[in-house]
């Protein structure tokens, strides 16, 4: 038998975090993520990594800002609120093409909101959320053992690409325990960073990290070369995971804990003789606009569940492309919808739809 | 085969506690299972619950909605969740704490004293093991013999001492007859 352990969603973060080879943590307690932070306070000492309890949200993702400038594998997680505060540091990193892997556990919003599961960070998360044209790479996970395996994705991405990546997780995911199978340690993949500031030996030139550039035509000429940049990731690295699609005729489109319940939701309605199957983005961005695209072509039309008013249904019409009608099934503030009201949506559809 | 278990009553009791054990149990068997607790401002003398679902097969929503067998120590859990129950479902209630019956006739119910057999043995805080001690009795939710591996997993070594007391309580409920 696999090496199964049973742990926190939060905890299994830290963990996957550390076994990825990351030794700076930078954050500042809140509900419901706290765990990852008491996790990381209890470890990092020992491995001779750094967890620093910041003064605020602000000096967390600054300090980050730092040491991602010296080519570290550097981290810091928040919830909802906490990650608001962090978005002009997030806007400076992107703007220096730094990587770094942020965490969100979201919760009810907006303002404070409540301490309850949600996914209403979706727009902030996937279009900006500070100011400037850039892109986070946004992972979803929908299980604890997600919550591991994309955590050392997003690192490796974040590496890869020298950009942010978030994991944008909620709540539920993040209090729960499920078994989970950990990664051994690895030898941190050696990506080679010669723009990271360590010191130049007097052998060559300094290495500058900056977001600020005041020639507009020089300003200009970095938007776009990271936008080409983008495209390479939206080519690369959408991934999705497609339940009972073959025959499908009708698709919920559903991410994290909604993912969850709506699985129940899709078995339950295979019972009743109803054709109908998942989509699960595992990453918000880049958005798995093709596999969509590829089932607007065969299904009469989407059910998008989400723990918000609608954001992701905007990029499934996108990518849809007004092919088929797409409704929504949300549940906001905290509440979660149960798998019934999911079949619900799901039979409101079909009358709907021809 | 999914058993949905839903256990709920005053924060201090041991809810997380139970489901803990019982998820540890299902670990050590080889089983799928999610443990999702309430989380935030309940403390002491707040209400808590938590679901834990036990499958041979993946499991879906970690939410228990409808459980199978419901788990209650307080009489607000049990006004709150005694409808919610499948039917043909198990409702275990904390006798000592909750003097109502069930009303409904169409689920299996187990009254147990739980908190009052816990005091007559010298173990006033572990109610919520005689509990669990009955449910495994009753519903086999999970297996009787290696229950000393899985109270291994929850009482830290700081606390050894307290590995017999969590066994005994379990036989305790499991070997109480209404």
């Amino acid at each position: 038998m696999e090496n199964k352990v049973l742990m926190k969603g939060n905890e299994a973060i830290a963990e996957a975090a550390i076994r990825a080879g990351c030794r700076h943590y930078f954050g500042y307690p809140i509900t419901p993520q706290t765990e990852l932070a008491a996790y990381m306070a209890k470890r990092m000492p020992k491995i001779n990594g750094t967890f620093l309890q910041a003064e605020s949200e602000i000096a967390a993702i600054n300090m980050v800002y730092g040491v991602a400038g010296t080519g570290k594998r550097v981290m810091t997680s928040s919830s909802s609120p906490g990650i608001s505060l962090k978005q002009e540091g997030i806007s400076y990193i992107a703007g220096s093409d730094l990587p770094c892997l942020i965490v969100n556990v979201q919760r009810g919003g907006p303002g404070l909101g409540g301490i309850q599961p949600s996914q209403s960070d979706y727009f902030q998360a996937t279009k900006g959320g500070g100011h400037g044209d850039y892109h986070l790479i946004v992972l979803a996970p929908s299980s604890v053992q997600e919550m591991a395996d994309l955590t050392a994705l997003g690192f490796d991405l974040a590496d890869k690409y020298r950009m942010p990546a978030m994991l944008l997780a909620d709540g539920t995911i993040g209090q729960m325990m499920e078994p989970v199978v950990l990664a051994e340690e690895k030898e941190i993949s050696k990506v080679n960073k010669p723009w990271a500031v360590t010191g130049t030996e007097m052998k060559r030139e300094h290495n500058i990290i900056n977001s600020l550039y005041l020639a507009p035509d020089e300003l200009e000429q970095k938007n776009f070369e990271r936008y080409e940049k983008y495209k390479v990731v939206e080519e690369n690295e959408a991934r999705y995971e497609s339940f009972m699609m073959e025959d499908a005729e009708y698709c919920v489109v559903a991410f994290g804990i909604a993912a969850r319940v709506s699985k129940n939701a899709v078995v339950a309605a295979r019972k009743q003789g109803i054709k109908v199957g998942l989509i699960r983005p595992i990453t918000l961005w880049p958005f798995p606009k093709k596999a969509i695209a590829d089932a607007a072509s065969k299904v009469k039309g989407f059910l998008s569940v989400e723990l918000s008013t609608g954001q992701m249904i905007e990029d499934i019409k996108l990518a849809e492309n007004c092919k088929v009608p797409v409704e929504l099934c949300c549940r906001v503030g905290g509440m979660i919808m149960s798998p019934d009201e999911v079949l619900g949506s799901i039979k409101k559809l079909m009358g709907g739809a021809k | 085969m999914t058993t949905e278990i839903l256990i709920a009553g005053f924060g201090g009791q041991g809810i997380l506690f139970a489901g803990k054990f019982l998820a540890n149990k299902g670990l050590l068997e080889g089983r799928n299972l999610s443990w999702l607790p309430s989380y935030g401002p309940e403390m002491r003398g707040g209400t808590a619950n938590c679901s834990v679902v036990l499958s041979d097969d993946p499991i879906g929503s970690p939410i228990v909605t409808n459980p199978d067998v419901l788990i209650v120590m307080n009489l607000p859990s049990l006004d709150k969740y005694e409808n919610a129950v499948k039917t043909g479902g198990t409702i275990f209630v904390d006798s000592t704490l909750i003097k109502r019956k069930v009303n409904r006739t169409d689920v299996n119910v187990c009254y147990i004293p739980a908190t009052a057999l816990a005091q007559q043995n010298d173990m006033p805080t572990l109610a919520n093991m005689i509990m669990i001690g009955k449910v495994i009795g009753e519903c086999q939710v999970v297996k009787m013999d290696g229950m000393e591996d899985a109270v291994n997993k929850i009482v830290s070594a700081r606390h050894a001492a307290l590995k017999e007391i969590n066994l005994k309580a379990l036989k305790i409920g499991n070997d109480y007859k209404e």
